[in-house]
């Protein structure tokens, strides 16, 4: 048995679909068992999430080099791109969930691709590293909790906002359509 | 166009699909609501640059392959934004449990991982 079991599906809410909790992964996809049959059957995709790594990728290595930093300093261009990608994949979330018609390639080539590629999880580890072997533990502390803690607050500011955007969005449509 | 450039953008463009294959396998072979496929991804990742970052701390590998494989793979496979979405998801849908374990552990792991991979390629450099 499953230490975290799923919870049982019942209607949202809002009444709409509710967002997934993976952002990457399509429900319809999670039968999916081998790496050949994915790379067959969505190697349009996998090119689209490729395209949108390099390009989000270039842009943290870019943040860096503006933004640059030693072991011993707090790493502000690794924080910076982890606090806006989470702001930016928290609205996007909502927008391909509630307010876009659907599209086979924005979510894989936004979210999977640039943000995905754009934020780093990898270097924020490494980072923290170098500020405690440095001797700076109490930056490195300092660090891993802001970063937690802002970028969650950023995701959940980003889905808010979203949600506010497209219940707006939704009140405008209705009111054309009554007119 | 810089060289280094060129070397992120072709990590980034290796780093962001394998993550996307990584986390549907992963996905498909569990059925517990916890985020496995991007913990996965986050815990290697952090343990191949450690292992980057440890072996040219000695000077046995160049720079331009911790811009590649490092900045460019590493840095692509692994995301933080994904990480807080699905951290946040878990807390509004009310899995607090899930939510503190994925925060707590992928920290905590992800920094013994990239620790011992720095470790242990300073080591065999």
């Amino acid at each position: 048995m499953s230490a975290f079991p799923p919870p049982r599906p019942g209607p949202s809410a809002t009444g709409r679909v509710p967002l997934p909790v993976d952002p990457d992964v399509p429900v319809r996809l999670a039968v999916a068992r081998h790496a050949s049959h994915i790379v067959r059957d969505r190697w349009d995709i996998l090119a689209v999430i490729a395209a949108g790594g390099a390009a989000g990728s270039a842009a943290r290595y870019g943040t860096g080099l503006l933004l640059p930093h030693d072991a011993a300093q707090f790493p502000w261009s690794t924080f910076g791109v982890n606090i806006v990608g989470s702001v930016l994949l928290g609205l996007l979330m909502v927008f391909v969930n509630d307010v876009w018609p659907p599209h086979r390639y924005v979510r894989p080539f936004l979210g999977v691709g640039v943000l995905g590629g754009f934020t780093t999880f990898s270097t924020y580890m490494l980072d923290t590293r170098a500020l405690v072997v440095t001797g700076h533990p109490a930056a490195a502390a300092l660090y891993l909790g802001a970063t937690l803690l802002v970028g969650l607050l950023a995701v959940w500011l980003g889905i808010a906002g979203g949600r506010l955007v497209a219940a707006r969005l939704g009140r405008r449509a209705r009111t054309r359509r009554r007119s | 166009m810089s060289l280094a450039l060129v070397l992120v953008l072709v990590g980034g463009a290796i780093g962001a699909p394998l993550r996307y294959l990584t986390d549907l396998l992963v996905q498909a072979r569990h059925d517990s609501v916890f985020p496995w496929g991007t913990f996965t991804v986050n815990i290697a990742g952090s343990l191949v640059l450690g292992a980057l970052l440890g072996a040219a701390s000695t000077g046995a590998v160049p720079e331009a392959v911790v811009t590649f494989a490092g900045t460019g793979v590493c840095g692509a496979l692994t995301t933080f934004s994904t990480f807080g979405f699905e951290t946040v998801r878990l807390l509004e849908e009310g899995s607090v449990a899930a939510a503190l374990a994925n925060a707590v552990g992928s920290l905590a792991i992800g920094l013994l991982a990239g620790a011992a991979g720095w470790v242990i390629a300073a080591a065999l450099a």
